[in-house]
């Protein structure tokens, strides 16, 4: 993907003339933010505060509010109740057109009619810049989505993620405040979605807009964001660092949505925090190997305990031949040192949010 | 991709689709074939073959004579000038009533939808008498259209009110409303965002009904017949004009103004059909 890496001159010129980068502030706050689409809740007093500068991802199973609460933020959306500041003016009842906001969707909204120029021009077009202007920022612009010499032709004559970077130029172009992706690589392959996950990162860090980003892979949140919003039925569960997500997770429902989860004694933990022993030893529950699974360089061993639930644990290479495990093996089981498990229905109040309880 | 020619490689060009046809799965086969070429001869083709000689019956300087008749070229001149006027006024209300039944929700929603069809499925003479008992001389609200063109704008209006709005609807619907939101994210207002996004997209399918409702309407003799009074060069329509020469035994100069029609028909739907792919395969280009 070398063929998309920004060239540092083009990043320069992107840089100056968005003025994005404004650090120390808040690029966007949500306070209190409520949507009903008629008996359904889809937001519920949601509180956020996305730093400016910063890649922040809305994370949540389907059904979750993620989208809903971006496209609120993006004034597509009109909340029910609440407030949308964006670089510290209100803008919640104020129409998308005038929020300054680039905006990018799943399936890219390509204009179907027009050429990526007009595409990407689009922005710059309708508010009347001068021709020249309009075309040397466009070229510059598909250079840096790496799709220079692409100008003249039409999006149906252009693959799923170069679509996806000419919706990104097109969003670009008008210099937004903010940028906001809903599930941008979600209808892309594997391949395609990291390339293009690590080249969005760069672009990211490198432009230093304010970006929000809803995905429900948390695996691309992880590996993308600053931050990340975990939401759940219309609430925030919790909002932190991708390591305080991962590590420290509010309650079970961000354990589990982060990551895989086994259930020791009634507790949740991450199955590659699982300590395994051939010898009795203090706290380990016992349990009979059922299956030893090779996965490369990592090592999933599946487990039954004395009643009968089931649970894997991962473990290294080494850490396997060691122990030489064979099915039918009785061995203990016990969570590491370092770790705190969460037990269900926990309701720690989620980091990083402020309390605003009506 | 082991192919190694001058071209780039491309997606097979429909002549090559058309030779491998035969035995493709999907395809009809010889049989199917054979039966379609057979019903377009017999129904359409054998018709048109048939009028177009009578009309030549005499040789091509009698069909221009019969064209260039006063009283032909008037029925022609009123026929075409109202059927523009009438497809200009379909283009912008057929636009707007699909607009209306595929975005907004109202009460009775189905069955305005439903209604749109039956001006369609009136006998046109029907429509005549409905139209002349509304607008006639005993007009109940005192407008007086009968032996008028704007009698035969209306009477048109009413049985080609169909063509736009059933085109039209359907490509309404598979509109991806993201688009107009992405435009809407640009700065775009709505206006622009209809005249630059949703317009063009509509245009082959407005183009398509317009061409339709015009065709329809050079060719129209039920719906017009007693509301336009039929007065030369005032209101007779070449339709009516035709039956004027076969009532008088002059078969050939109603057939020569058959095939003027014709050729009208054909080279206004051919044109936006040119039209209308065009701004069609721009999107589906190399798909």
């Amino acid at each position: 993907m070398t063929d998309i890496a920004p060239s540092a001159d083009a990043l320069h010129a992107l840089v100056e003339g968005s003025g994005a980068i404004n650090v120390g502030s808040h690029a966007i706050e949500v306070h209190g933010l409520e949507k009903h689409y008629g008996d359904y809740h889809a937001l519920r007093d949601i509180n956020l505060t996305i730093p400016s500068g910063s890649l922040t991802a809305l994370l949540g199973p389907s059904g979750s509010g993620k989208s809903t609460l971006l496209r609120a933020i993006a004034g597509l959306e009109v909340p029910d109740g609440g407030t949308v500041i964006i670089g510290g003016s209100d803008v919640t009842y104020v129409p998308p057109q005038e929020r300054e906001i680039g905006f990018v969707f799943q399936h890219y909204a390509a204009f179907k009619h027009m050429t990526v120029r007009d595409n990407v021009g689009f922005g710059p077009s309708i508010r009347k810049q001068p021709k020249a202007e309009i075309a040397k920022r466009v070229d510059e612009l598909l250079e840096i989505v790496g799709l220079g010499g692409y100008q003249e032709r039409y999006p149906s004559q252009l693959s799923g993620g170069q679509r996806q970077r000419m919706a990104l130029a097109r969003a670009l172009a008008v210099h937004p405040k903010v940028l906001l992706l809903d599930e941008p690589f979600g209808a892309l392959d594997a391949k395609v979605r990291d390339d293009l996950r690590q080249w969005l990162r760069q672009l990211q860090s490198e432009t230093g807009v304010t970006t929000v980003l809803v995905t429900h892979d948390q695996e691309e949140a992880l590996d993308v964001a600053d931050h990340i919003a975990v939401l759940n039925e219309g609430r925030i569960e919790q909002w932190g660092s991708p390591r305080e997500v991962y590590e420290t997770p509010a309650n079970t429902f961000v354990m589990s949505f982060l990551g895989p989860t086994a259930k020791l004694r009634g507790e949740l933990v991450r199955p590659h925090d699982l300590v395994l022993s051939k010898r009795q030893i203090d706290d380990a529950v016992p349990v009979t190997v059922e299956r030893v699974v090779h996965l490369g360089f990592e090592v999933r061993v599946e487990l039954r305990d004395g009643e009968s639930t089931d649970l894997s644990a991962q473990i290294t290479r080494g850490e396997a031949s060691r122990l030489e495990l064979a099915v039918g093996d009785q061995i203990y089981v016990r969570p590491g040192l370092h770790v705190d498990p969460v037990a269900p229905d926990s309701a720690q109040p989620a980091p990083g949010l402020e309390k605003t309880s009506a | 991709m082991a192919v190694s020619t001058a071209k780039p490689p491309r997606v097979p060009s429909s002549s090559a689709k058309r030779r491998a046809g035969r035995s493709a799965p999907g395809g009809v086969g010889p049989g199917g074939l054979g039966i379609a070429t057979l019903w377009l001869s017999v129904i359409v083709l054998l018709p048109l073959a048939a009028v177009t000689a009578k009309a030549f019956e005499n040789g091509p300087g009698e069909f221009v004579d019969a064209i260039n008749a006063p009283a032909a070229r008037a029925a022609l001149l009123v026929t075409l000038g109202v059927s523009l006027v009438v497809t200009v006024i379909n283009v912008v209300l057929g636009t707007l009533i699909a607009w209306v039944l595929v975005r907004d929700e109202f009460r009775g929603k189905r069955i305005v939808n439903a209604l749109i069809d039956l001006p369609f499925a009136l006998p046109t003479i029907v429509a005549s008498i409905v139209l002349l008992s509304l607008y006639g001389p005993q007009s109940p609200f005192d407008i007086h259209l009968n032996a008028t063109r704007p009698g035969l704008v209306v009477a048109l209006l009413f049985v080609t009110l169909p063509f736009v709005v059933r085109s039209v609807q359907p490509v309404l619907i598979e509109i991806d409303r993201e688009v107009e939101e992405a435009a809407a994210s640009l700065g775009a207002s709505n206006r622009t965002i209809f005249l630059k996004i949703i317009l063009p997209t509509l245009a082959p399918a407005v183009l398509g009904g317009a061409g339709l409702a015009f065709t329809r309407a050079i060719g129209e003799y039920g719906s017009v017949v007693l509301i336009g009074g039929g007065i030369p060069r005032e209101t007779e329509v070449a339709s009516q004009y035709i039956q004027k020469q076969f009532e008088i035994d002059r078969f050939a100069n109603g057939a020569a103004i058959s095939v003027a029609l014709l050729i009208i028909a054909f080279v206004v739907l051919l044109g936006l059909r040119l039209v209308g792919s065009r701004a069609a395969r721009r999107e589906e280009a190399a798909r």
